[in-house]
């Protein structure tokens, strides 16, 4: 958060030349888009698909060690890419230009307690949409956290750095819930709404589903191996938790990342949406293997504005974009994981604590984009 | 317990350890044309047939139920990346020996499938596979006399006859542009020599489009000979008016590869409510074209109205049949072709 609007040296013309830009770059990639890229995601679903067989295969041997060690890696890679690289992108419709059913957003499902339908809603629908203004974007800190100066101190807060850690070890139960909006939705007069009841119950069975396959099925099929499996599938979880709820929080808390009032987005143009995304995430730069394991969500600045692109496609499109931003004298927040990872846990342990009120206002320029 | 039930019960348990995905996605992974799959093939071969037309050769997976002769068959192609569905008839006989089954296509101009078939498809290529349909084929009972009256491509389902069922006295009029065009001329002429066939090829550019006034002269007793006739619009018209003119109308059977008539109206707003996308749509294209393009996931087939690949429920407003300006509105329970209606005002598709 700045006190000073960092776009405040674009004239609403330049605003709208730079959407025009952008769509520019979107429609290049659309126009391009071809056997390769749909080799590409088949080829990534069926490595998953292979690794993951191979890893639970080497866990029903869990009691040797080595094959523990092997089995438990082998399976957390297999759940990152699983939600990463392949269930997030999916289900952001980046492959439904394939027209192919196995591949599609309306029926895709993946390893994670949170029901496709509901994580596209609060992620697709409202969070891409409101990426990043107060009271609208719920992922700014989930409901559990305060993650900019704006947002209300509470007592509560002071807690957060220990709500974050609970929440990074059990990611996907707190997509779940917060895909359920359970913190609204759990008033004595809202927990009977039938819509809010049948919507829990979704998440139900997909939770016994995921809790009977990894910590009932694999670790009986394991025989004598039982208790290193459940261990095994228990890691591997807490692995991929660990590394999503990491990757996640990158992508629009480390320091540099503007939040937005909801008045800002009245009325807002195409221009100036792209420039709340632009302003609103934050990348992380690394090699091509963690790019991957991000599920290019490292490009999250490039997600953001071209939501449903196909992942393989943002590296080449970061360029393009990071000279957009040079050009238009803008900051691209970017720095390595280690990096960006302590600078998100940074902010949760600093907004824990109550701030004074910072504020300077910046001189309005409605109806152009305000950042606070 | 019976062996069916432990099997279920084995598959069941299967399930919980695949979930999310299946058991048969892991399958497909080594084994996609097994028992019990999807119905895919494989392009085993391409073989040029003229300038623009090949026939493929695919292996059927296991679950293929066979082919009466004269039926075509629904597939499913990546081109560009990009899963795109055609109907073709089938050319092979139903008794071949190795179990394969052929399709011969003709490129046609900015034909996304067929260009691909003819001038980029490789050998073992996966392609996606409906069960053979269509009911332009052969009656149990053999008739004595056989008329076939073809032009162009339609001389496929037609040579999908010839090979599989021999009748003694079988009469073809077949038009093409020129002598090089003529999809299976070498067979046809063989077929010929051994006296199995009498042939009329008809050259367009040089004789001009055939008048069927001109079946007397080529084969004085056509009103005598069940005949199938395969072909552009134009031909087939003409043929149902003939054959119906002298009262023969029960004779004649047609296969048509492209609807016959397009009556637009307006258009309006069409909701896709399961993918959540609203785009507007004119009153001449039909939907699955619309939803295609909005990134709908549309099934799709042959595209002009016989084969019900496509069919969708209808949940809000009206559609135009776009062959014959005929209005259906919402109802529970309706469903409508999507490869010829359009929008007639705005609806809602429940795709």
């Amino acid at each position: 958060m700045t006190a000073i609007d960092p776009t405040a040296h674009l004239t609403a013309e330049q605003i709208e030349e730079l959407g025009r830009e952008l769509d520019a770059i979107r429609d290049a990639v659309i126009a391009d888009l071809g056997e390769k890229d749909a080799a590409y995601i088949r080829k990534v679903i069926s490595a998953q698909r292979k690794l993951e067989l191979a890893s639970r295969g080497v866990l029903l041997f869990s009691f040797f060690p080595p094959a523990w060690l092997i089995g438990t890696a082998g399976l957390s890679v297999a759940k990152i890419m699983d939600n990463m690289e392949i269930g997030h992108n999916i289900l952001h419709g980046q492959w439904d230009w394939m027209r192919d059913p196995k591949i599609h957003s309306t029926t895709w499902d993946w390893d994670h307690v949170s029901p496709p339908e509901q994580w596209k809603h609060s992620h697709n629908e409202l969070h891409h949409r409101y990426t990043n203004v107060l009271g609208k974007d719920n992922d700014l800190g989930y409901g559990i956290m305060r993650v900019d100066e704006d947002q209300k101190w509470h007592p509560f807060h002071l807690g957060q750095p220990l709500w974050n850690f609970v929440n990074a070890c059990f990611f996907e139960y707190g997509i779940a819930a917060y895909d359920l909006e359970l913190g609204k939705n759990l008033h004595k007069r809202r927990r009977k709404n039938p819509e809010f009841r049948a919507r829990a119950r979704a998440v139900g069975r997909k939770i016994r589903k995921q809790v009977l396959k990894d910590y009932v099925i694999h670790p009986l099929l394991s025989g004598p191996s039982f208790l290193t499996t459940l261990a095994a599938t228990f890691t591997a979880n807490l692995v991929r938790n660990l590394w999503s709820h990491s990757v996640i929080m990158c992508g629009h808390f480390p320091e540099g990342v503007q939040v937005f009032e909801r008045r800002s987005i009245r009325g807002e143009t195409r221009g100036q949406w792209y420039l709340r995304q632009m302003m609103g995430s934050a990348n992380i730069s690394g090699s091509k293997a963690m790019h991957f394991m991000t599920g290019n969500l490292s490009h999250q600045i490039e997600h953001h504005l071209f939501p449903d692109l196909p992942s393989n496609r943002y590296a080449e499109v970061a360029v393009k974009v990071r000279a957009l931003f040079e050009k238009y004298e803008l900051e691209y927040v970017t720095g390595s994981l280690p990096k960006q990872v302590f600078s998100a846990w940074h902010k949760v342990f600093r907004l824990s604590l109550p701030n004074r009120k910072p504020r300077v206002k910046t001189p309005d320029r409605e109806p152009d984009l305000v950042a606070i | 317990m019976t062996s069916a039930a432990l099997r279920r019960g084995a598959w069941k348990l299967l399930e919980m350890v695949t979930t999310p995905v299946l058991p048969s996605d892991y399958l497909d992974l080594v084994s996609p044309l097994r028992t019990g799959a999807d119905l895919r093939g494989r392009i085993e071969a391409v073989h040029p047939e003229t300038g623009d037309a090949v026939t493929v050769v695919i292996r059927p997976g296991r679950g293929w139920r066979g082919h009466t002769a004269g039926q075509y068959l629904r597939i499913g192609v990546d081109v560009d990346g990009v899963r795109l569905w055609r109907a073709y008839s089938l050319t092979s006989p139903t008794n071949r020996r190795d179990g394969r089954v052929t399709i011969t296509v003709k490129a046609i101009p900015d034909g996304k499938v067929s260009n691909y078939l003819v001038r980029r498809a490789k050998p073992g290529t996966l392609v996606q596979l409906d069960q053979a349909t269509g009911d332009f084929v052969l009656p149990d009972a053999r008739p004595a006399k056989v008329l076939y009256l073809t032009a162009g491509s339609g001389i496929t389902p037609v040579m999908g006859m010839l090979r599989d069922t021999g009748f003694d006295d079988v009469v073809m009029i077949h038009c093409a542009p020129r002598p090089q065009d003529v999809i299976f001329r070498d067979e046809l002429h063989d077929l010929v020599a051994e006296k199995k066939l009498r042939l009329t090829e008809v050259h367009t550019d040089t004789d001009g489009v055939l008048d069927i006034a001109r079946l007397d002269e080529l084969v004085p007793d056509w009103a005598e000979r069940e005949t199938w006739a395969c072909g552009p619009a134009g031909l087939l018209d003409a043929a149902q008016e003939h054959w119906s003119a002298h009262g023969v109308r029960e004779r004649l059977h047609t296969e048509r590869f492209r609807p016959s008539i397009v009556v637009p109206g307006d258009g309006g707003a069409v909701t896709f409510s399961t993918t959540g996308k609203t785009v507007s749509a004119d009153g001449a294209t039909p939907l699955l074209d619309i939803g295609e393009e909005a990134g709908v996931l549309m099934p799709s087939g042959c595209r002009m109205g016989i084969c019900f690949g496509c069919v969708t429920p209808l949940k809000a407003g009206a559609v135009r049949d776009l062959r014959t300006g005929g209005i259906t509105e919402a109802e529970p329970g309706v469903l409508i072709q999507t490869c010829v209606s359009a929008a007639a005002g705005a609806c809602d598709i429940e795709r």
